[in-house]
């Protein structure tokens, strides 16, 4: 309402809807004591206009009881202002209604009656509620309201969002590392890394060393010659490449290339760095429902065909 | 409009509701509201029911026992005819139409329409002389009042009458009638949209949920108030019906009217008598066209905005007719061309087929041919092809793009179904995700689609692929569906 803070608003309205319901009264009023004289052959006497060669005004009386629907009318609008805030914010109504606490009735009510599904499964170690049908089902649900935006419908990720249905976790893949990652986020930074290494020959060497580590396209001179200067790398990355989930280091030797597995990709990643960032869902989504999102996921890492880090074509 | 026969009627006839043409007082002013007179029309006219009074009860019986017959009915261990709304499905029959399939229902009130349309040019007011339910109901609520009371005359002297215990158990018992009916009216409204007959176990439980409550009571409400309170009213204040009618009138239209020619000057007159010799028309002003008519009017002054066209006064003329010995028809239905042009019954019947009619024809037959073609042909099964749209295009670790969608799947059968997608339409496209599933009987399934192809084939943008989902024990139960599929610009 800070578009309306002035006053003025509210009396506006008020006296603008106080006043039509009164003026409708009042003409209701004034109709209903007017006479019209008759004629000596029967007739009423109309206004003299014509429409449509027989309408006229005056001639057909309405019902009585119409004109007493019509009080009725005034007398509800009058019962209805006075319950429900239709005189402007000022005047919020007698039973103190308004749409943000009938959607706070619904949601307490939908709490109650879910909430203790939700409880039961929050109560339960993920393992668990990864392997139970319903829940997993449930997860789904709030993955696609919450999270397919980015990771997509299937939770396979795209380019510079992680794959979600595979068993590479850049953070770690125990139930409870998900699960934080959820909470509070995740942010992944990689510095630009091409001074530390020295000219852009040096750089594409140490990505076709990079891909080497995971067997991938390389052309093994470039990338031996990149393993000597991959030392700057192995700060975070680790000598053996394996990385360091506690800070979100990619593990080099598997798959899952968040940023696509080319040297192109690559060398653009060490000259510019990269950046990456997870939003915590802390007060976007309850406890129970985290606890269930991760189960989902869970149960995804831990499908058959998750365990390789790209589900080869099934043709 | 002040061409037609309506408009003419209405500048010839005096208007209604005043008073000064009745009252013996001749009144100098009046209200812009005036307190309605109750009609008492009269039912009985001979010793049996006569011609047109039959025709309304066939038709009375003929809604009516579809009407409260039919939610009883079952099809398929569910009710033949439900439409339940909180599930968003409607079952008719061996049909179970969804949402989606709304034009359906737009065709069958195009028809609807198009059928009053037609039968308004041609036969006038049938629809409210014989199948409108303010008619039928206000019919049964009458014969429900004239069992308790009596026809017109005892009604009157009753409604005259000073209040008395007998007065009072009279009227507590045709209201009480006129309730019951309501409720069971209401009742059976209410279970065309909820099942009825777990509707009624609830009544009798008293376990009646809130909003089912409100309806029958709602509906019996509504039943009670217009057929034994409102009546001739709501068709001459409310019915929007009543007064558009006009525009689908012309001179040609079947309507109930009064011979003035052949009847006027009215009086009346020894039987037997020469009745042109004493300068008299056939009518016998014996007035009991007023008396039968439900909405009070004298047919006598032309057509009339009020008439409803139910001819109970053609009865009612009918059998004066006979008894003086006069010919049948003084009132009859005829067209304003026939009364005016003197036309013989074949010349009527020609003009039937004129423009207008049959525009309404072609229009009317056109709508209802592609109905029964368009349910024919209907697949009982919806796909949705919904892109993602969170990942537009990814590359696998083997070099291929692949694409994400999810298939909206409606079963729209009362059986489960196992389906199979295939994708087609791009060299070397290839499905990877589960290429079947099994819906539920009258469900929706969200079933994610992985679709692939070597990267060499897919150059960056849009290409046009498609995707069939076809029952497995069914191949005519197949949907296919256009979609796209995005390269990856390298």
């Amino acid at each position: 309402m800070s578009d309306f803070s002035s006053v003025f608003w509210d009396y506006y309205i008020l006296i603008i809807t106080v006043v039509s319901v009164v003026g409708c009264a009042v003409f209701l009023w004034t109709q209903s004591k007017t006479r019209v004289a008759v004629g000596p052959d029967g007739k009423v006497k109309t206004t003299g206009h014509v429409w449509d060669g027989d309408l006229a005004d005056y001639d057909n009386p309405l019902p009585r009881w119409w004109m007493w629907l019509f009080y009725l009318t005034v007398a509800f609008s009058l019962v209805y202002l006075a319950l429900f805030p239709g005189l402007g914010t000022k005047f919020g109504g007698l039973l103190g209604w308004t749409s943000t606490g009938q959607w706070q009735a619904e949601v307490k009510a939908a709490d109650a009656k879910f909430g203790p599904l939700f409880a039961q499964y929050a109560a339960q170690p993920l393992e668990q509620v990864a392997r139970d049908k319903r829940a997993v089902q449930m997860g789904e649900r709030i993955y696609l309201n919450n999270c397919a935006q980015c990771h997509g419908t299937d939770a396979r990720g795209a380019r510079g969002f992680p794959n979600l249905a595979d068993n590479v976790w850049f953070w770690g893949g125990a139930p409870e590392q998900i699960k934080v990652s959820i909470v509070a986020g995740r942010n992944a930074q990689m510095p630009p890394m091409a001074a530390a290494l020295g000219s852009p020959e040096d750089v594409t060497d140490v990505a076709h060393y990079a891909l080497s580590l995971s067997n991938s396209t390389h052309d093994p001179v470039r990338a031996a010659r990149g393993k000597e200067k991959f030392a700057a790398c192995a700060g975070c990355h680790g000598i053996d490449g394996k990385g360091n989930p506690a800070i979100g280091a990619r593990n080099l030797t598997e798959g899952g290339w968040l940023h696509g597995r080319t040297v192109a990709a690559i060398t653009e990643g060490v000259n510019k760095g990269r950046y990456g960032v997870m939003p915590a869902f802390k007060g976007i989504l309850t406890e129970p429902e985290i606890h269930l999102v991760s189960a989902y996921l869970l149960s995804l890492s831990q499908s058959p065909g998750a365990t390789a880090p790209a589900a080869a074509p099934a043709k | 409009m002040d061409m037609t026969p309506i408009a003419e009627a209405q500048r010839a006839s005096p208007p209604p509701a005043s008073p000064a043409a009745d009252d013996t007082a001749p009144a100098v002013v009046q209200g812009l509201y005036a307190k309605r007179r109750e009609i008492y029309p009269r039912a009985k006219i001979g010793d049996s029911l006569a011609l047109f009074q039959k025709w309304r009860w066939a038709a009375v019986w003929a809604t009516q026992l579809v009407f409260y017959g039919l939610p009883w009915l079952v099809w398929n261990d569910r009710q033949a005819l439900l439409f339940d709304l909180a599930a968003r499905k409607f079952y008719i029959f061996g049909l179970v139409l969804w949402p989606q399939d709304i034009i359906f229902l737009t065709a069958i009130l195009i028809i609807a329409a198009l059928s009053l349309f037609l039968f308004t040019a041609v036969g006038g007011r049938l629809w409210c002389g014989y199948a409108c339910p303010q008619t039928v109901y206000s019919e049964v609520f009458m014969w429900v009042e004239r069992r308790i009371e009596g026809d017109r005359a005892e009604r009157m002297r009753l409604d005259q009458s000073p209040w008395s215990a007998r007065k009072l158990a009279i009227k507590s018992a045709k209201h009480g009638a006129w309730i019951a009916l309501g409720l069971w009216t209401g009742f059976t409204f209410v279970g065309y949209f909820t099942p009825i007959r777990e509707l009624g176990a609830e009544i009798l439980r008293l376990q009646i949920g809130g909003w089912s409550a409100f309806w029958v009571l709602f509906y019996g409400f509504a039943t009670y108030g217009n057929a034994g309170w409102m009546r001739e009213q709501v068709c001459k204040y409310m019915c929007p019906y009543a007064r558009f009618q006009s525009a689908m009138f012309d001179k040609d239209t079947l309507i109930v009217t009064y011979d003035t020619r052949r009847g006027e000057p009215r009086g009346p007159g020894r039987r037997n008598a020469d009745r042109a010799a004493l300068g008299l028309g056939d009518c016998v002003d014996c007035k009991l066209c007023v008396q039968v008519c439900p909405t009070g009017i004298d047919i006598r002054n032309g057509l009339q905005y009020e008439c409803i066209g139910c001819a109970a006064c053609i009865d009612a003329c009918d059998h004066v007719m006979d008894k003086v010995g006069l010919p049948r028809g003084l009132v009859r239905y005829t067209t304003t061309n026939a009364l005016n042009l003197g036309l013989s019954r074949e010349a009527i019947w020609r003009r039937v087929f004129r423009p207008r009619v049959l525009v309404y024809i072609g229009i009317l037959a056109t709508v209802f041919a592609a109905l029964v073609v368009a349910i024919s042909v209907r697949v009982p099964l919806k796909v949705d092809v919904i892109r993602d749209r969170g990942a537009i295009a990814r590359e696998t670790d083997d070099g291929r793009v692949e694409n994400v969608y999810r298939l909206q799947v409606m079963n729209t059968t009362e059986r489960p179904r196992r389906f199979v997608v295939s994708a087609g339409g791009l060299t070397g496209l290839a499905l990877v995700s589960e290429p079947a599933f099994d819906v539920p009987a009258a469900a929706t399934a969200s079933v994610p689609l992985r679709l692939q192809a070597p990267a060499d084939d897919v150059p960056a943008g849009t290409h046009k692929v498609q995707i069939d989902v076809v029952a497995q024990d069914d191949p005519a139960v197949r949907v296919t569906e256009k979609t796209t599929f995005l390269g990856v610009r390298r």
